[in-house]
């Protein structure tokens, strides 16, 4: 604000300063009021000086100038102008000094007046603008509330006004639900009317035909009639022959047992054709189901066939399915008794069938998204091969260190005199020490590898514990069910107990976690039909699923094998690191060619099976 | 493609026999038989008025020819040229005239639809069977000739009456829930009798040749109803037709809804091949260019050559708009029938009369769209194989099988205007009909037949 204050026109200012020194006094802003009040004594102070110095001070009344001049001074606060008086009644003296000094002050003041007066006009330059433009501002509002007001009555009157249109609409809206309903009701008095004269006018029509008849026929209309040659006999070579009176009941029987003949024959024919179909679809069913069997078979009857080969008594799962198959050939006799235990089954197959099936596509879907770099990772099959190898190995280290300490020992004891031979000997035990040595420091590094590896597989059996318990539950609730839905049949409780031990075959205890994780495992058929395999499994908790998947692996492919590493590695509580791939790469390697015999040397039975498996196949 | 000299008729009356030897037509009051092979006249017989219906009996020993206007029908054998019968309904008139299956009676409907008359060539007696109700479709017989079924109505309500053809014993008599009967129709396998009602209500019924109503069934309310059913030969699916556009089929089991086949004008589905009459421009010998013809050019009566062409997916078809303020208007499906061998079924929709649609039951999908340059009149099935023949009332006569379709130009001089066609039963050949003349169209056999079509306007 200040600088538009300052650029306004001479003319104005001045104009407004001269108005200003005749409003200032009444408009002050309390700040400044001060040196306004001083200001306004002042000026027509200086005025008075300007326009009377000539009138004020005259030769003659120097004297009494002065003393007003002081007695104005002091009363203002001036010290006064004359020197002190010595006396009470001598003249007082002027004293210049006094006087320069007073005169002085005054020009300060008055200079000091003028600046504060120029402040002041200033000020009241801007505030006198401000003002403008606030009235300015207020006559705008004002203008704008005028203009706003006049808005909201217009728009109090439009909506006033829609109001009312939107009555007049309700109530027109009103007469027309009522017309409608009206006509509404014309409409169906109509229709009730026109279909009460329709049976008017038809039954009229009726009459009239009627009588049209009678009057047609009564006539003995001689033009009605026939004229022919000669009567022609009937197609079917019979004589022609017309109902008569007696034989009327006769007929009509021999007719109503023909149509009923016909009607049966419609009816078997159709049942014929569903019949048919229905066989259609059982040997569909038939077949899908054996096509399941084989194929889910080679997974669960492998392992199976191993656990139970001493005895051999055992069936396996397909051979029972078969066997099942073959009595399902009678099913075109009572389809009502066996149809829920084939619908089980085949949901059930179809369900492992599933699962096995997302399965392979999760591990597709893996291999796609992993690439080719799988190869450094390694099963956990190998790794529990490598770990049990090394185990041994480090027995037989051990052994064999013991063994060549008391060795060392007897012949320290029994120390030959001889010492060339000791000398040779110690050079050579150094020798033997240090290999020793660096031997123990490999195996110690190899000791704590295994260690690691240890406890990582802890940590991975106590997962599948939990999981293992999990199921257990699972398999308890499946059981129940399955017991409260057994028949009376005793011949359908025998296939369902078939079933369920097929089934119970296919995944039990450790794989049976099939429907719960089927992204975790596949449906594996490890071998556990037997309880002593069992246990064997549940002590090597960790070793168990990878064996299964090594024999699934195995049966299904061998370019398979990379999946299944990929199965496996989520299982890991810790990936491997990255330093330590390269180590572990290295023992699968080292051990797939020395696998077998380490296996055979002393590995568990499951060991042995999965390689004998793996010698099977190509 | 072979075509046989033209030869005269009247009021489109041209039948084959059934046994397919012989060829009726009708020239004014003159009835002419014919060989069908050799086309020499065999029997030439003189009626008593214009000739307004024949029909051969189902033996073909017997033609009959009604006179309506006199409420006549002459009736002659093959065998016994020398043999006639007159049958005179007198003051009460005739409407309709037809055999009874076993070619032994007569079955004449009088005026006003007092009664039908059942006269008999073995016997002197005449059996009256009151109360026929004037419908659409009034009188069925079952495919085995055993049974009849009529529509009566009696006391404002609609019955159905089964007759055994046999001695005309009234067998079941049962009133059916229809507000107003249209038609009935019975199932090829005889058994199961199909009911309609009025336009004004949609609702089919089913019932048992026992009587029974096996079903009921409505699409929806308050809108025109049934327009036209057909059975499936195998007797399986019911086709219903009706004014919104659509067919319905039912199937045979449960007489539920299967699917239904709306008639949109824009064929959207890339599977669907449609086919479009192109006209073949005379003056370009480039006839394979594809030239664009000029649609203001493709009038019926033109005698250019035409072509099928392949229009690619969505296609939109010349839709009609229907008036509606009058009665009957053109929508809804008019025209349906099966193939003989139930894989396909043609229908026409009267909004888009230049189309056929053909409907691939097995997959119940539609298959293939014919769109014509002019409404399509009529269309029949080979009776032996999947081919669809199709009239459109111009010059040309239009076949369609799975493997293609071809348009056939009518030789001859002047216009042969096909406004109906049947075909013989063999499949061999057909008749072609137009208003006042008549020719066959022998079509040749598979192997040939296979390399002609594509080959549109290929004709000898």
């Amino acid at each position: 604000m200040g600088e538009w204050m300052t650029v306004t026109d001479p003319d104005l200012s001045s104009e407004s300063k001269n108005i200003c020194q005749y409003t200032s006094e009444t408009k002050m802003s309390p700040s400044s009021l001060y040196s306004q009040q001083v200001l306004c004594s002042s000026i027509p102070l200086s005025k008075n000086v300007h326009s009377f110095f000539s009138a004020f001070c005259t030769e003659e009344n120097i004297e009494q100038s002065i003393s007003y001049l002081d007695q104005e001074l002091t009363t203002f606060g001036f010290p006064s102008l004359y020197e002190e008086s010595k006396g009470k009644d001598t003249k007082r003296e002027l004293n210049i000094v006094a006087v320069l000094n007073c005169m002085n002050e005054l020009l300060v003041l008055q200079r000091k007046n003028l600046l504060a007066q120029e402040n002041v006009e200033t000020q009241n330059l801007k505030l006198g603008s401000d003002m403008d433009h606030l009235q300015n501002c207020y006559a705008k509002l004002k203008e704008q509330l005028e203009t706003s007001r006049r808005e909201m009555i217009g728009l109090q009157e439009r909506d006033r006004q829609l109001q009312c249109k939107n009555r007049n609409l309700h109530q027109l809206l009103k007469n027309e639900k009522d017309e409608v309903q009206k006509l509404q009701n014309i409409i169906a008095s109509r229709a009730t009317q026109y279909n009460h004269d329709m049976k008017r006018k038809e039954r009229e029509y009726n009459k009239l035909k009627e009588r049209l008849h009678q009057l047609v026929m009564n006539k003995k209309d001689k033009k009605i009639a026939m004229e022919v040659l000669n009567y022609v006999g009937r197609a079917d070579g019979k004589r022609g022959s017309w109902r008569t009176g007696k034989t009327e009941a006769s007929f009509f029987l021999r007719n109503e047992d023909e149509m009923y003949k016909i009607l049966l024959n419609d009816y078997e024919y159709r049942q014929k054709q569903i019949l048919m179909e229905n066989a259609e679809l059982k040997k569909v069913l038939q077949q899908m189901k054996k096509e399941m069997i084989s194929l889910l078979s080679p997974q669960k009857q492998k392992p199976r066939e191993r656990a139970d080969d001493s005895t051999g008594t055992v069936l396996s799962d397909a051979e029972e399915d078969a066997g099942e198959l073959s009595r399902e050939s009678l099913w075109d006799l009572s389809c009502e008794t066996v149809r829920e235990q084939l619908t089980n089954s085949i949901r059930k197959q179809w369900r492992i069938l599933k699962s096995h099936v997302e399965k392979l596509d999760n591990q597709v879907s893996k291999v796609h998204l992993e690439g080719f770099n799988d190869e450094d990772v390694i099963s956990r099959q190998d790794h529990e091969q490598e770990t049990e190898k090394l185990e041994l190995e480090i027995q037989q280290c051990k052994e064999m260190i013991k063994t060549q300490q008391q060795l060392l020992q007897q012949q320290l004891a029994t120390a030959c005199d001889d010492d060339t031979t000791s000398l040779l000997r110690d050079c050579y035990l150094l020798e033997e020490k240090e290999r020793l040595k660096e031997e123990w420091s490999l195996f110690k590094e190899q000791k704590k590898n295994f260690e690691k590896e240890r406890r990582s597989f802890t940590d991975a059996a106590i997962r599948l514990g939990l999981e293992r318990k999990a199921f257990e539950e699972e398999r308890a609730s499946w059981l129940k069910q399955q017991f409260l839905n057994m028949t009376t049949f005793d011949h359908q409780n025998s296939e369902n107990m078939k079933l369920f031990s097929a089934f119970s075959g296919s995944s039990d205890r450790d794989s049976l976690t099939v429907h719960s994780r089927p992204r975790q495992k596949k449906p594996h058929g490890v071998s556990n039909g037997s309880p002593v395999c069992t246990s064997k499994l549940t002590k090597s908790l960790p070793a168990s699923p990878s064996t299964s998947d090594f024999c699934q692996t195995r049966s299904c492919a061998s370019e398979h094998s990379s999946i299944n590493v990929l199965n496996i590695t989520p299982e890991e509580p810790k990936p491997n690191p990255v330093g330590r791939e390269g180590t572990n790469q290295k023992w699968s390697m080292a051990s797939r060619p020395g696998s077998q015999e380490g296996c055979y040397s002393g590995c568990s039975s499951t060991y042995r099976n999965s390689h004998v498996e793996k010698d099977d196949l190509p | 493609m072979n075509f046989s000299e033209v030869f005269k008729l009247s009021s489109l009356l041209c039948k084959f026999s059934p046994d397919g030897k012989y060829l009726a037509s009708c020239v004014q009051y003159r009835l002419v038989i014919r060989d069908v092979n050799t086309l020499q006249i065999l029997q030439l017989y003189t009626c008593l008025d214009q000739i307004q219906h024949i029909e051969w009996s189902a033996d073909s020993l017997f033609i009959l020819c009604a006179m309506y206007k006199r409420g006549l029908v002459q009736v002659w054998s093959l065998e016994q040229p020398e043999w006639h019968c007159r049958i005179d309904e007198g003051s009460a008139g005739l409407v309709a005239s037809c055999w009874s299956p076993d070619g032994r009676h007569i079955l004449n409907t009088t005026e006003f639809h007092l009664r039908i008359t059942v006269w008999s060539l073995c016997t002197k007696s005449v059996s009256y069977i009151k109360y026929p109700k004037a419908c659409q479709q009034g009188i069925a017989f079952t495919r085995d000739g055993r049974y009849m079924a009529l529509a009566e109505r009696r006391d404002c309500k609609d019955h159905v009456s089964i007759f055994v053809c046999s001695d005309w014993q009234l067998l079941r008599h049962f009133d059916t829930e229809t507000q107003d009967l249209a038609g009935i129709e019975w199932a090829p396998n005889g058994c199961v009798l199909a009911v309609w009602d009025t336009c004004l209500e949609y609702k089919v019924l089913l019932y048992s040749l026992d009587g029974r109503l096996l079903s009921a069934y409505c699409a929806y309310e308050w809108s025109l109803g049934v327009k036209a059913v057909a059975w499936s030969p195998s007797s399986q699916f019911l086709a219903v037709g009706s004014y919104d556009g659509k067919v319905r089929i039912l199937n045979h089991v449960t007489w539920k809804m299967i699917t239904e086949f709306g008639h949109p004008a824009t064929v959207n589905n890339p599977k669907t091949v449609v086919y479009k009459e192109a006209e073949k421009n005379p003056q370009l010998a480039l006839g394979r260019l594809a030239f664009p013809a000029p649609r203001a050019a493709a009038s019926p009566a033109s005698n250019t050559e035409s072509k099928y062409e392949i229009a690619s997916a969505p296609v939109s078809l010349q839709t009609l708009k229907p008036i509606a303020d009058r009665a009957n208007p053109k929508i809804g499906v008019g025209a349906l029938a099966f193939s003989p061998d139930n894989y396909f079924l043609a229908t026409r929709s009267d909004s888009v009369p230049n189309a056929v649609w053909i409907w691939d039951i097995q997959k119940l999908r539609l298959f293939v769209v014919l769109e014509q340059l002019s409404p399509v009149r009529s269309f029949q099935w080979d009776p032996q194989q999947p081919r669809l023949a199709i009239c459109t009332g111009g010059s040309k006569v239009y076949l369609w099988s799975p493997a293609g379709c071809l348009s056939v130009q009518v030789p001859g001089e002047g216009d042969f205007q096909v406004l109906s066609l049947c075909w013989h039963f063999s499949g061999d050949s057909m008749a072609l009909l137009s208003k006042d003349h008549f020719c066959l169209c022998f079509l040749e056999t598979e192997e040939r037949v296979g390399t002609a079509f594509g080959r549109p306007g290929d004709h000898t």
